[in-house]
């Protein structure tokens, strides 16, 4: 057996790579990565997405020896990378409607198929609007087809692309443009929206998996297992926007592994319909050095504090951790 | 070879005689039957490694079939009625992206009051979409439209959809003769595509296009419209060369030698208009009546020539531009722009309401006396309407119309025969 390595060792995630064998190095840090999401696209400063893509992107071209024909939904990442006539697409890129990139995907998997050429590796890409509000009938389709296409929702949490409005994965207390932090119950409402991996997994699809950008080396070894493997695969990646989020372009990293550290984005991946493996969280945070950071969140921390929403976030993230066990016991791998 | 076969199968097996490479589908009455046919021929292997999704919707189905387009791949579908707005979106997108689809459409009315039968308000409402659309007669045009709906489809690099009236043609049985596997590819050559997802060579397709270029690009999409126009006849001449039969085409006279009076119509209704002409001419009316077998790109040039001589035309349509009246009557005043020619829309059919030659012959004798009102609405029956107009006046909270109708008609369905 294998050990596992544990970057914590050195401290940081940064350092890490270095400690790996070759083959396990970050694609990031060879000269032939495929550089699938180039320089000089229009991102904002500090955008999750864009880096997210990349890593994403760059890791299925690596898993698929080049291979590959992505699929994208209208959204930020369409549009800062393809205004016309420029593109910042290095692999062969495809952007159709809003709502329809896994239907799209289908049709090029099936095309490819129809062709003989099985060596031509689907992605389909979008951001959390596209693939869990309006693209969600096309998605569900493609999972219970099994379409041999591997699927990657960017989540910041909102439409950013038309100015921040809410959408079906706005975490509840968020201010968005549609839920704006006035009234009795400021920010999204309690007791909302969906959650699309577990969804996904009951397709029982062969692989499901959520990652952020707050580990990069876990998003490429997600990425690249589910290349390994046919059928229909779903990677949900955690990506904040400092845009929307309100953030400083520079917090972008911190608060994704906020999120993650504080219970809020647990990382498991799933096969067949059951969870198979979760990241355990380091160092538990509260969830409010998560919301803090963030001016969406603010109306929580005026005088006096909403507690009460506070707590019932707290508890959000309390359950994730039960229901998935991210805390390990002492001694525990 | 010479089937008596279901208009819908025969669809099938000329699609399958394409050679498609992906077709997806999602089920809509009265489409149903072709793609049930196409499921069972591709399940058969008789198409190669022919892909057959079963999507989850109209919308994932244009969608399947654009992503299968862009990917090199010869792809089809079919729908009708509220499967085709459900896919609205797409049937613009397809257009601009110039995917060369062919979809068919089985024709069928659009609710509320929900409705399965005839008429071509679903693939009217798409006639600006960049589509070219072309409108079947008989069951044999209907297969015949496919082999040069994907051949123009492909040169011109631009969606085509074939108009089969739901239930009149798709459901019913006749002659027709389905050509061999060799006579198609001789007619149709393999698809290559103008511009194709490759990782050998990777380019990026659905760019977002601003005010700079985009007037530009939807212009050059009118002027595919007008390339089709020249190429339309040129394929049906070569079909008609090649199978010995003609179909298809921009417009497709029939007895106007002499008309004073022609009747201009789109798919099945003309076989009925044509009896109902036979019996005219009989007694002696000059009376005749163009085909529109191209609704897009519109043939202006060619209409305005075969009705030049007409001292009147009546449109028979079986769609309603609700406040306005008729869709391809006024399309036809443009083509007849400048001239003095009364045009007379003649509403008929909506919904399956029957068209009979007997209510075709008043119609068409009123008109030729300039005696008939404009719109018309064929056998419309205006007591119902008086009827539920009163109930309204009377009272705000009449209740819904479509069933106050029925209550009142004391029958459901029997209107049909």
């Amino acid at each position: 057996m294998t050990q596992r390595i544990k970057f914590y060792q050195t401290g940081t995630f940064t350092v890490g790579n270095r400690l790996l064998d070759a083959e396990r190095r970050t694609v990031q840090a060879t000269v032939d990565r495929s550089n699938s999401l180039t320089s000089g696209h229009r991102a904002c400063q500090g955008c999750g997405e864009a880096l997210g893509a990349r890593y994403a992107v760059d890791a299925a071209m690596r898993a698929a020896n080049g291979q590959v024909i992505a699929v994208n939904a209208t959204g930020c990442l369409e549009v800062f990378s393809t205004p016309y006539p420029e593109t910042s697409w290095q692999v062969p890129w495809f952007h159709s409607l809003f709502g329809n990139a896994p239907a799209v995907a289908s049709g090029v998997a099936a095309a490819m198929r129809a062709k003989g050429r099985t060596d031509v590796r689907v992605i389909g890409q979008g951001g959390d609007g596209g693939t869990v509000d309006i693209g969600f009938g096309c998605l569900s389709g493609m999972f219970e087809r099994n379409d041999d296409v591997l699927y990657l929702c960017y989540d910041n949490e909102a439409y950013m692309n038309t100015g921040v409005q809410r959408s079906g994965r706005t975490p509840p207390g968020a201010r968005t443009a549609t839920t704006p932090a006035v009234g009795n119950k400021p920010g999204a409402e309690f007791g909302q929206g969906k959650n699309p991996a577990l969804i996904a997994m009951a397709h029982n699809i062969p692989y499901v998996a959520t990652a952020s950008i707050a580990d990069l080396h876990d998003l490429e070894a997600k990425v690249t297992k589910a290349m390994a493997i046919e059928g229909s695969r779903y990677v949900h990646i955690h990506v904040p926007c400092p845009l929307g989020w309100g953030s400083l372009p520079r917090d972008t990293m911190r608060i994704a592994r906020l999120a993650v550290e504080s219970g809020l984005f647990p990382l498991f991946e799933a096969e067949h319909g059951e969870v198979t493996d979760v990241t355990p969280i380091r160092r538990k945070v509260p969830v409010d050095e998560y919301l803090k950071p963030q001016r969406r969140f603010a109306h929580l921390f005026r005088q006096p504090p909403d507690r009460e929403s506070i707590s019932a976030i707290q508890a959000i993230a309390d359950r994730n951790i039960a229901k998935f066990g991210l805390l390990r016991q002492e001694g525990e791998v | 070879m010479l089937q008596q076969i279901e208009g819908s199968q025969a669809i099938a097996q000329a699609v399958a005689l394409c050679r498609p490479e992906v077709i997806c589908a999602y089920p809509i009455t009265p489409q149903t039957h072709i793609v049930e046919g196409l499921s069972e021929i591709v399940r058969e292997g008789r198409i190669g490694n022919c892909q057959f999704l079963n999507v989850e919707s109209e919308f994932a189905a244009l969608s399947v079939a654009i992503g299968a387009s862009a990917a090199g791949a010869r792809a089809y579908t079919a729908t009708s009625s509220q499967g085709l707005l459900f896919m609205a979106e797409a049937v613009y997108n397809a257009a601009g992206l110039g995917l060369p689809i062919v979809m068919t459409i089985g024709n069928r009315a659009i609710g509320a009051p929900i409705n399965i039968w005839n008429d071509h308000s679903d693939s009217m409402s798409m006639r600006d979409s960049g589509w070219v659309q072309l409108y079947a007669e008989t069951n044999q045009e209907a297969a015949d439209l496919h082999f040069q709906a994907f051949r123009l489809a492909e040169e011109l690099s631009m969606p085509v959809m074939v108009c089969v009236d739901g239930f009149i043609l798709t459901h019913a049985y006749e002659q027709v003769d389905v050509p061999s596997q060799a006579e198609v590819d001789a007619y149709l050559p393999p698809f290559e595509p103008v511009q194709v997802l490759d990782p050998a060579d990777p380019v990026s397709i659905g760019a977002m296009v601003g005010p700079e270029a985009f007037f530009e690009v939807r212009y050059l999409a009118h002027h595919k419209q007008l390339q089709a126009l020249e190429m339309i006849p040129r394929l049906a001449g070569a079909f008609a060369r090649a199978f010995g039969r003609e179909s298809g085409g921009l417009v497709v006279p029939y007895r106007t030698e002499g008309a004073k009076t022609v009747i201009v119509a789109l798919g099945s209704v003309v076989g009925t208009i044509k009896d109902t002409i036979d019996e005219m001419r009989a007694e002696g009316t000059e009376i005749g009546a163009v085909k529109l077998a191209t609704f897009r790109p519109f043939p202006l040039a060619e209409l305005r020539a075969a009705l030049i001589e007409a001292e009147r035309v009546v449109v028979l349509e079986k769609a309603l531009a609700a406040g306005l009246g008729g869709i391809a009557a006024s399309n036809v005043r443009m083509a007849l722009r400048g001239l003095s020619t009364p045009v007379y829309t003649v509403i008929a059919g909506l919904g399956g309401r029957v068209i009979p030659t007997t209510s075709l012959k008043r119609a068409f004798a009123e008109a030729h006396a300039d005696r008939i009102d404009d719109p018309h609405f064929l056998d419309l029956d205006w007591k119902v309407i008086d009827k539920e107009l009163a109930r309204a006046k009377e009272r705000r909270r009449s209740g819904p119309i479509a069933e106050n109708i029925l209550r009142g008609l004391g029958l459901v369905g029997q209107k049909l025969f």
